[in-house]
């Protein structure tokens, strides 16, 4: 396949790797007291995983899996309201497909569904909007979820439903923005991380110039990173030749999508629907202020959350999980109490566990090899 | 169509109006109607001509064939009804003939029983039995006995077929998951995915035009080769739903192995490859209808493998692993990247993923 097969060449691959082997060398670190880098988007931590990318790196190297996974950080209450929307009998409510799973405190919106609410399964904001459209006498609500990746398509769609004059839509935002959420992680004292991959698509929206305040005051270096396998490698590498020289910038591998100045035209966009809440919770890490965004008074009649004054209660996360550690690099997954155990991709206690994007979901699915290995060590 | 010319007892009844009601389902002669005109019209044998409450069989002619009996039973549900590639009536078919062969048996006997909500058009259901008729036809075995109920609007979607299949297996072909054994060579017949990509893609609500068409087909001579060429064979299964993985998964787990499949050599149509990739899915959890996972004898591999080339269903057949040394129960994969991942059981559904 074209444009595909390209970036996941094995040649290309072993090439990288010797080369990342060569530079750790180099900087000094080995197993005892490994280079930690964290992917913040769970694009690539599904990438690293299904390509087995994690095992093809030195163990002196360690992926810390972050937050970037919009599904796994919504928090139980968020998912309740959800169901409260979705329970109306005139509410067609839409999702995207991952979403569909994630436990609420009561039922997840598949246990809903089962139920008799009427919960379907959309690709795009705009087929929600469609269903609007063909369904006049039924209100259809978007279960808006994502980072600025899939911000600006929501809010072009609420720009197209006032522009047709379409009343019987409406978006359940639940939108999160990236930086403030990697500023609480690097605020946090347990924090032991060398280095970041950016998450290449949120940069495609929001570009490079939001995180300058990494290297500047953080002093901690970041690429900005495509997400096919090679893109994967070959941004670790461009890290590692920052750390070995001494340098700390944000640097941009994935330039081939994400062009240094963003997204204008989906930027304007979504300035023009949504504006910044002053706090959103997280699940695993807790309120974050300025994390999330919320539609704006101009298009109050597109914003479910004021149509149909949802619960918004907070529901603790479970006392048992270790998401915010795992997050923060501070453990492994597995090193969890309840991996494995109680938090399974069946029945997930924590955050991480929900989707497949999440950290714990992927070791469990997909993992195990390096922690085999890890294990074995240890035993010997 | 396999048509035995045999005296009709009775003049055969015909329905004369264009949709199914309640009346159809209700003992009477609507129904005995709409069985005539529909099913028995295209399934026409004498087992079945006689409408009797049951099918008998000669034991002694089963007996012909081997020193077993086997009996399985799969229910179809499929949305849409009409996909590219089959149909709900082709897939019922199929399926349990499929179900047969696996576990070595010829299969010989189906029945058919259809699930019809009122208001589904008579001209769908009679294109659907042809179907089911022509499939069987292909598949060597006749459907000889059957039921029709008819259920109000709302409580089935169109029309749920359930098939149950008689088979007889030769004496000396002894299968099974357990047997796998180090070294042992996984074979599949062909393309993976087809189905499942099909399916998704016929049902049309993710505006995506796929030109896939579903693998759905009976599988019964390429595996009649296949005992053929590798007689000491270990098993068989069908990667229905669930896909290759989950079969691969069962294998490992009976048998208590270790399973490693090459990605760089399984065997995938670039449609499938970029649908799963536009959709964040796993081409080897994708449905399969004309599909086999087989476990073989390492010496008994490429005889299997040219076997199962040399027949039209199995020209793209391809060793795609091996059993290996290492923990008992896992699944792994050889990436086309050159690194290795777990291959597991899916939790519950392939769910899209959101970006």
């Amino acid at each position: 396949m074209r444009y595909v097969d390209e970036f996941r060449d094995r040649a290309k691959a072993d090439v990288l790797v010797k080369e990342i082997e060569r530079l750790l060398a180099r900087i000094g670190r080995d197993e005892s007291r490994p280079l930690q880098i964290m992917e913040v988007c769970g694009g690539h931590t599904h990438s690293i995983f299904r390509y087995g990318v994690e095992g093809m790196l030195p163990k002196s190297i360690e992926l810390v899996h972050g937050p970037g996974c919009p599904v796994c950080v919504l928090p139980m209450g968020r998912v309740d309201d959800c169901v409260a929307i979705a329970e109306r009998p005139e509410v067609i409510f839409t999702t995207f497909g991952d979403a569909m799973r994630v436990p609420g405190s009561r039922k997840s919106l598949l246990q809903a569904k089962a139920d008799g609410c009427d919960v379907r399964m959309v690709y795009s904001p705009m087929d929600a909007l469609a269903l609007a459209r063909k369904n006049p006498a039924r209100e259809v609500v978007f279960f808006g979820i994502g980072f600025e990746t899939t911000m600006p398509s929501t809010a072009l769609t609420v720009l197209q439903a006032e522009r047709e004059g379409i009343k019987n839509f409406s978006i359940f935002c639940n939108h999160i923005t990236i930086v403030p959420t990697i500023k609480a992680i690097l605020d946090s004292p347990d924090l032991r991380l060398d280095g970041f991959l950016g998450p290449g698509h949120v940069s495609m929206v929001i570009g490079d110039a939001p995180y300058e305040f990494i290297a500047r005051y953080y002093k901690k270096p970041m690429v900005i990173a495509g997400f096919e396998p090679l893109d994967i490698l070959q941004s670790i590498w461009m890290l590692l030749r920052q750390i070995d020289e001494g340098r700390c910038e944000i640097e941009n591998q994935y330039a081939r999508v994400a062009p240094a100045g963003g997204n204008a035209v989906a930027l304007q966009a979504v300035a023009q629907v949504y504006e910044l809440r002053e706090f959103f919770e997280w699940r695993g890490l807790g309120s974050i202020d300025h994390s999330g965004v919320k539609v704006r008074d101009a298009y109050a009649g597109f914003d479910a959350e004021r149509k149909y004054a949802v619960p918004n209660a907070r529901i603790a996360d479970p006392k048992a999980c270790q998401c915010g550690e795992v997050l923060k690099g501070v453990i492994k997954p597995w090193q969890c109490k309840v991996f494995g155990r109680a938090c399974t991709p069946e029945t997930p206690l924590g955050a991480l566990m929900v989707s497949s994007e999440g950290a714990c979901a992927a070791y469990y699915q997909y993992g195990g090899i390096k922690r085999d290995r890890d294990d074995e060590a240890s035993a010997a | 169509m396999n048509m035995v010319s045999f005296p009709p007892r009775r003049s055969r009844g015909k329905v004369h109006v264009p949709t199914v009601t309640l009346a159809h389902g209700g003992g009477g002669k609507a129904m005995k109607d709409l069985i005539d005109d529909v099913f028995v019209a295209a399934f026409d044998n004498p087992l079945l001509a006689s409408l009797d409450d049951s099918a008998r069989m000669d034991l002694l002619d089963l007996a012909q064939y081997g020193d077993r009996l086997a009996f399985t039973t799969d229910s179809f549900v499929v949305d849409p009804l009409v996909f590219p590639g089959g149909d709900i009536g082709r897939l019922a078919v199929c399926g349990t003939v499929n179900d047969l062969a696996v576990g070595g048996a010829l299969p010989l006997y189906l029945s058919c029983a259809v699930i019809i909500e009122e208001g589904v058009s008579v001209d769908f259901l009679r294109q659907i039995a042809k179907s089911m008729a022509a499939t069987a036809q292909e598949a060597g075995v006749k459907i000889v006995t059957g039921d029709t109920k008819v259920v109000n609007k709302g409580a089935c979607d169109q029309m749920f077929i359930t098939t149950t299949g008689v088979g007889v297996v030769a004496a000396g072909v002894e299968l099974g998951a357990h047997r796998a054994r180090l070294g042992d060579a996984v074979l599949v017949n062909g393309l993976l995915g087809d189905h499942g990509a099909a399916i998704l893609g016929a049902r049309g609500d993710m505006a995506l035009q796929s030109p896939i068409e579903s693998d759905c087909a009976p599988l019964q001579g390429l595996i009649a080769s296949l005992l053929n060429a590798a007689p000491n064979i270990r098993f068989m299964r069908d990667p229905t739903r669930g896909g290759v993985a989950t079969v691969l998964n069962e294998i490992a787990e009976a048998a208590q192995v270790a399973i490693e499949i090459d990605e760089a050599v399984t065997p995938l149509r670039d449609e499938v490859r970029g649908f799963c990739e536009i959709l964040g899915l796993d081409p080897l959890y994708l449905a399969n209808e004309g599909k086999i996972v087989a476990i073989i004898p390492p010496d008994e591999a490429e005889q299997a493998l040219e076997a199962m080339r040399a027949h039209p269903l199995g020209r793209q057949a391809a060793i795609i692993g091996s059993v290996v040394a290492g923990e008992p129960g896992r699944v792994t994969m050889r990436t086309i990247f050159g690194g290795r991942r777990i291959v597991d059981m899916l939790v519950g559904e392939q769910l899209p993923r959101i970006c």
